[in-house]
């Protein structure tokens, strides 16, 4: 059966020329980068290159850049390490929200448009308010966030912001100055590295406790030697981001149109949550009336279609998307919405055959559906 | 899609493991489906210090029969049924022992989960028929144009006493591949498919229910939901109406029980009925239990039709009760039957099954009143 892969916000493959620039790293260069032999300046040479590869895609000096083990890290880093009375928003990830929740917090709630209103969080700000979180895009609907005004107002106010921009990478351009952003999240895997790598970006004179101890790595803010196979990795994917992203995006934008017209031109009662939004140009999550997401899911599937229903982590839960019902959704509605984020492998054929496979597999769904009529 | 497509109920334990090894190894297309029905963790109360989380959709079931679709290799997802499970089992459950009546969930679970939803999912993703791990026998008689079910060929793990409510059109998609086979078979089946699980211990009692202790269960779920344990205390009474003590929750007791009462007699005493309204348990001598005749209603026809005139069979009250032999008398209403046995049956209690086997063959059956 011919496989087709349309959950690139879950993860994607590792790119030919990230794997290329990390496999010497594993054999060859495998030294310890603190260590002061050759063995050790070769690894902590790639490490180095790494650092300041990542630091160009997101606009900042390389010593801003710590590695981290993926994007989870990156956000309990930046949580814990400043602490205090955080605001947040009702459609953050998990990797947020369950960190955020160590502390005390505001979640500011977020309307149907999938977008935090930024005066919203201005008027959550207390005295006692150390942090503002808000994510660069959302993972579930792709809106893109007002993270510039909200930068501004976290400056005006004194307080630090930190961005979770783990599905924002690749996807919409990043400037850690120009959204005056304090700390700044990203991963690996969602940008064709492997697994298990992260980094997270700290502006320079912001202290930060760190949450890991032992050794000085990383400007003594995460101890623990280098996952330099995995940094090198990123390193190649920040990379080539910065050198391609800009002519992908609008293929990509054209692909989910392609895919959005399809859908809702031969399916009835389908609606595009978040459509009217501002949208990161790879993600469409889709609504079909009437139809249970779990049985899509598992029918496409069969079908060789990868698809998801809310975020990976949610999956073979009871509970409806959290991001759905943030949005104003009732649970059948977000128990009835299809997330499908189009990637680097995908083309038109394929968003075609997607199209009608999703077609048939919802008239089935709904002819087995008497309710349904 | 290809050709016919099989859905497996997949549980984790050796049966249903063993029906996905056989179609796999006969070249079927299957896909594993396992139903996560209850959170176990949502009544941490009912969990012994340290001791496992009971048996019913933990995650190491999960782990097992995604263990042995991986070793199959075939496709496998978990589909969550908890709040329909909730709504047509759990809640059924608690409110039927509230009432007065002794449920039997499994049979609740048969009716409107695997045999329903299960179905209905198994359809939507493509799959035309569905398996699982029963032990009962199907077979289509082209004459009567019916599905019929027998008992199974281990009469130790016949459950055709929780499958009597079956509609011609579900049975028309189910398979029961285990169902001419002796469980010894199956689990030396299951070591020559190399199924991991082969030695795992049988389930037993209440799938959700930890240890079979359904009052802690109830008291639990009661306090989870906010309802106060003292509106189901009341009076114990004798059958000739004198009040005896105390009891600490009707849902304690069920017909034909007679530890936990709290009694000391001379001669041994029994639950002979429990009243809802009054919330009075009723006890007596243990000839106050039997029983000639009793009204069912909800009757389901599975291997005939509805019978016009009254009918012979075995009829089975409970899944541990020996078949008694009994006249079946239809009623205007033809969802409902009086029932005559030849003797008298012992505790005949309101809520459990009553199951109608003609030999082997198993006629019908539906809930005694």
């Amino acid at each position: 059966m011919q496989r087709h892969y349309f959950d690139h916000n879950a993860t994607t493959p590792v790119s030919p020329e990230v794997l290329e620039a990390m496999l010497p790293v594993m054999t060859e260069v495998f030294g310890n980068p603190s260590s002061i032999h050759h063995y050790g300046q070769a690894a902590r040479a790639r490490l180095d290159h790494a650092r300041r590869q990542v630091a160009a895609l997101l606009h900042c000096s390389d010593n801003e850049i710590v590695f981290t083990s993926g994007g989870t890290e990156s956000d309990n880093l930046a949580i814990l390490g400043i602490g205090g009375h955080v605001i947040t928003t009702t459609i953050e990830h998990p990797a947020v929200l369950a960190t955020a929740d160590q502390l005390s917090v505001t979640q500011v709630p977020v309307d149907h448009s999938g977008i935090v209103d930024p005066e919203a969080i201005r008027n959550a700000i207390r005295p006692d308010t150390r942090l503002i979180t808000v994510m660069h895009v959302n993972n579930e609907l792709g809106t893109i966030q007002p993270v510039e005004e909200i930068g501004r107002i976290a400056r005006e106010a004194g307080v630090a912001f930190h961005s979770d921009g783990i599905q924002a990478a690749g996807k919409v351009p990043i400037d850690v100055s120009a959204i005056q952003a304090d700390v700044y999240s990203i991963s690996g895997h969602k940008i064709y590295a492997p697994k298990g790598i992260g980094a997270l970006f700290i502006r320079k004179g912001l202290h930060l406790r760190p949450q890991m101890f032992g050794g000085s790595h990383e400007s003594r803010l995460r101890a623990g030697t280098q996952n330099v196979a995995g940094a090198v990795a990123l390193g190649a994917a920040a990379q080539w981001i910065h050198e391609h992203a800009a002519a992908e995006r609008p293929a990509l934008a054209t692909l989910r149109d392609r895919l959005e017209c399809g859908i809702l031109s031969r399916i009835a009662d389908t609606h595009v949550n978040a459509a009217g939004s501002l949208r990161a140009p790879n993600v469409s999550n889709i609504r079909f009336e009437g139809i249970d997401s779990e049985a899509l899911l598992i029918a496409l599937d069969l079908r060789g279609f990868a698809v998801s229903a809310g975020s990976a982590c949610s999956s073979g839960a009871q509970a409806p998307s959290p991001v759905l019902i943030a949005i104003g959704l009732t649970r059948e509605q977000a128990k009835s919405s299809i997330r499908f984020s189009l990637g680097r492998s995908n083309d038109g054929a394929q968003v075609d055959a997607l199209i009608d496979a999703v077609s048939e597999s919802v008239a089935h769904l709904r002819k087995l559906a008497p309710a349904y009529a | 899609m290809p050709e016919q497509t099989i859905a497996v109920a997949m549980s984790g334990g050796v049966d249903s493991s063993v029906v996905a090894g056989m179609l796999r190894a006969r070249g079927e297309n299957i896909v594993g489906l396992t139903m996560q029905l209850w959170n176990q963790r949502r009544l941490p109360e009912l969990v012994p210090e340290g001791g496992s989380t009971g048996r019913c959709c933990s995650i190491d079931d999960v782990y097992d029969a995604r263990h042995v679709a991986q070793l199959l290799g075939i496709p496998y997802y978990v589909v969550n049924f908890e709040d329909r499970f909730e709504a047509q089992v759990v809640k059924p459950f608690v409110d039927e022992y509230l009432a007065g009546r002794t449920p039997i969930p499994c049979t609740l679970c048969n009716n409107f989960i695997k045999f329903d939803k299960f179905l209905d999912m198994a359809a939507g993703v493509g799959a035309d028929r569905i398996a699982t791990g029963h032990y009962a026998q199907l077979s289509y008689n082209a004459n009567t144009a019916r599905w019929e079910m027998r008992r199974s060929a281990d009469r130790t793990k016949d459950q055709t006493y929780f499958l009597f409510g079956l509609k011609q059109d579900q049975l028309a998609r189910t398979m029961f591949p285990l169902g001419a086979m002796e469980k010894t078979a199956v689990r030396e089946l299951a070591r020559e498919l190399g199924i991991p699980t082969a030695a795992k211990p049988d389930s037993q009692e209440i799938c959700f229910v930890p240890n079979g202790d359904y009052a802690a269960f109830i008291d639990a779920y009661f306090k989870e939901q906010g309802i106060a344990p003292s509106e189901t205390h009341g009076e114990l009474v004798t059958t000739h109406g004198r009040v005896v003590g105390e009891h600490s929750g009707i849902h304690h007791f069920t017909v034909g029980q007679r530890r936990g009462l709290g009694i000391s007699a001379g001669e041994p005493l029994y639950v002979i009925s429990t009243e809802p309204v009054s919330k009075r348990v009723v006890i007596g001598r243990g000839d106050a239990l039997l029983r000639a005749t009793m009204s069912v209603n909800n009757v389901n026809w599975i291997s005939i039709a509805a019978p016009l005139t009254p009918t012979r069979a075995e009829v089975k009250i409970r899944n541990k009760h020996q078949a008694a032999s009994a006249t079946i008398t239809p009623s205007a209403d033809p969802s409902r039957v009086e029932v005559h046995f030849d003797e008298p049956q012992r505790a005949v209690t309101p809520g459990q099954g009553a199951v109608f086997y003609s030999g082997e063959l198993v006629l019908g059956g539906g809930w005694i009143v």
